[in-house]
């Protein structure tokens, strides 16, 4: 596959007027410091102070004698340690919290995994008939709305053992949306595409690489990109099964012991990484399918 | 040039009816019409009469309802790389570029019978064909809509078809860009002597072009009302045609039959 390069000019909507700097006589090097101080102050500084006014409400919210939630201060003060170090082991279940998160990570690699292949292929089946997009779709939409915690016990039922339960609830949360997406996307396929595939007789598995995944790419990344949110959201549920070292089974253990500011921080390594796979599974859709929309 | 067997594309009393629910549309009814190897036809008529039908029941993209097509004596009834198309609007696949837009067809239809170096040559050498070389590694959506017709011809020309199909392929383009193409298009039928059949509904093309314009009734049940042969001597040039008593005769031809016999009436249905 040759290289290629994208020449793609800057859109001006990058540089709104209200970036240019007023004095004429500003250096080259005093520009790009003043950009970036503009990028600070439009971008950065914004969400820092509504996160410190929010600490603070909650600080003054939860201050009271029998509040029942602990202060920002008070999780500072207790588990500060698992906020600092987020990779340290002292025995094989008192681990940090970054370990947890790796693997859990893991496990949803698995599920999310299979739940993409599994979602893509049946969603490239199902798009090719105007037939079966009727009679699925429908079921779909409803089983997309089933919350993860409610696999739990047809899962465990299935199959009888945690492991795989776990791994089949976040596959079965995760795939409806890419099923869906997928199929939208195929029988979003030009018809004009589809009669160059046919000259060329292309067989299926050429149409499904050469024609049918490049033109729903950006359908397929955005059902990957709902799914992928999904299947994190079901890392708890997940690990009440399996038990061990996960981030969602921490804060399952944590509230049976009752140690309250270990899940705020356990909350904001779940939010941090769910935030994170999002904008990346983004990211690779933006890349694969940058040459689609034009 | 010799004269090449003829009846090699046969058209035999085709007809095709679109079936849609309860909806039956009859687009074309009982097309004859014989090809030689090697010949230009322009297909002309109305909008809507049914010329992209019939160019697609010859690629093979729609099924006929009743007759037979035959190519060099093979019933054709599946699309294949030897009626290449060239679509109206172009179809190019936008994520590829200029060079993997052909390259697609061209591995596809070669792999068996060229080595790698030789296929990159053959792209080459078609991208040439249409001077398109320099914008190779550009997408579709980095170049004119002139030069993607062009790459659509390359593509086309790249898998040696038997046939080539042209569907209105300039008519979206501005009145010097199609200049240009239909002296390329000119050009390449001189080079590669192919049998060429291109819609078009621009009667100065049709006869700049054509060795025979197959002229069509209006629908619906359209079916070809005449056919001209346009018996002016190859190479053509656009301005010396200009004043050119069997031009200027053609031309008054097609449009007497467009304009007097077969007006467009818009469609009561
Ligand atoms: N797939 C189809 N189903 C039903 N009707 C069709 C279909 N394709 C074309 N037609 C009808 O056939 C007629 C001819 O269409 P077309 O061949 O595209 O005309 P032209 O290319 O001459 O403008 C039109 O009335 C159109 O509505
Ligand atoms: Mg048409």
């Amino acid at each position: 596959m040759s290289v290629v390069v994208l020449k793609k000019t800057p859109a001006p909507a990058k540089h709104p007027p209200a970036q240019v700097v007023p004095l004429p006589v500003a250096a080259k090097s005093g520009q790009w410091a003043q950009k970036s101080l503009a990028w600070i102050v439009s971008s950065v500084l914004p969400p820092l102070v509504v996160l410190f006014v929010l600490l603070a409400i909650w600080q003054i919210a939860f201050s009271g004698p029998d509040a029942g939630l602990p202060t920002p201060t008070k999780v500072w003060a207790e588990s500060s340690e698992l906020i600092l170090d987020p990779f340290f082991v002292y025995g094989s279940q008192d681990i940090g919290l970054g370990w947890r998160v790796l693997t859990s990570l893991e496990r949803v690699a698995y599920g999310f995994g299979l739940a993409a292949v599994a979602g893509v292929l049946m969603g490239a089946v199902i798009g090719q008939s105007a037939l079966m997009m009727r009679g699925f779709d429908p079921i779909f939409q409803v089983l997309r709305t089933v919350p993860p915690l409610a696999w739990l016990p047809i899962s465990l039922a299935a199959f009888m053992d945690s492991r795989p339960s776990a791994i089949f609830v976040i596959f079965i949360t995760a795939i409806w949306p890419i099923i869906i997406n997928t199929a939208a996307g195929v029988r979003a396929i030009p018809q004009d595409y589809r009669n160059v595939a046919a000259v060329l007789r292309l067989n299926q598995i050429e149409f499904f690489w050469k024609i049918m995944v490049p033109s729903a790419a950006p359908y397929i990344f955005s059902g990957l990109r709902i799914g992928v949110g999904l299947s994190w959201l079901a890392i708890v549920a997940a690990e009440m099964l399996t038990g061990g070292v996960g981030i969602g089974f921490f804060i399952w253990d944590a509230w049976n012991s009752s140690r309250l500011t270990d899940i705020i921080v356990a909350l904001i390594y779940i939010g941090v990484t769910g935030f994170v796979l999002d904008r990346l599974v983004g990211w690779i859709g933006s890349v694969v399918s940058r040459g689609t929309a034009s | 040039m010799t004269m090449a067997p003829t009846k090699y594309l046969h058209i035999d009393r085709i007809s095709k009816t679109f079936t849609n629910g309860s909806k039956v549309t009859e687009v074309l009814q009982d097309i004859r019409l014989t090809i030689d190897k090697g010949e230009f036809v322009s297909i002309i008529g109305h909008s809507g009469c049914g010329k992209s039908t019939l160019l697609n029941l010859i690629a093979g993209l729609t099924d006929v309802t009743t007759g037979a097509l035959k190519l060099e004596g093979r019933e054709v009834n599946a699309p294949g790389p030897e009626r290449a198309v060239v679509f109206q609007n172009h179809s190019l696949l936008p994520w590829l570029t200029v060079y993997d837009n052909v390259k697609l067809a061209v591995s596809k239809v070669f792999s068996g019978t060229k080595t790698r170096a030789e296929r990159h040559d053959w792209i080459m050498q078609n991208l040439d064909l249409v001077q398109m070389i320099h914008a190779a590694d550009k997408r579709p959506g980095e170049i004119s809509g002139g030069m993607r017709q062009r790459v659509g011809i390359a593509r086309a020309l790249s898998m040696e078809p038997k046939v080539l199909l042209l569907d209105e392929p300039f008519g979206a383009l501005d009145a010097l860009t199609r200049a240009h193409l239909q002296d390329a298009v000119m050009d390449i039928h001189a080079r590669l002597g192919n049998t060429m059949i291109m819609i078009t509904h621009d009667v100065d093309e049709a006869v700049l072009l054509a060795d025979r314009i197959v002229m069509m009734t209006n629908g619906p049940a359209a079916t070809i009302g005449e056919v001209l042969e346009v018996a002016i001597p190859r190479p053509r040039d656009r301005i010396a045609l200009a004043s050119h008593p069997d031009y200027v005769r053609a031309r008054e031809a097609v449009l007497r039959f467009l304009y007097e016999r077969h007006r467009f009436v818009e469609a009561a249905e």
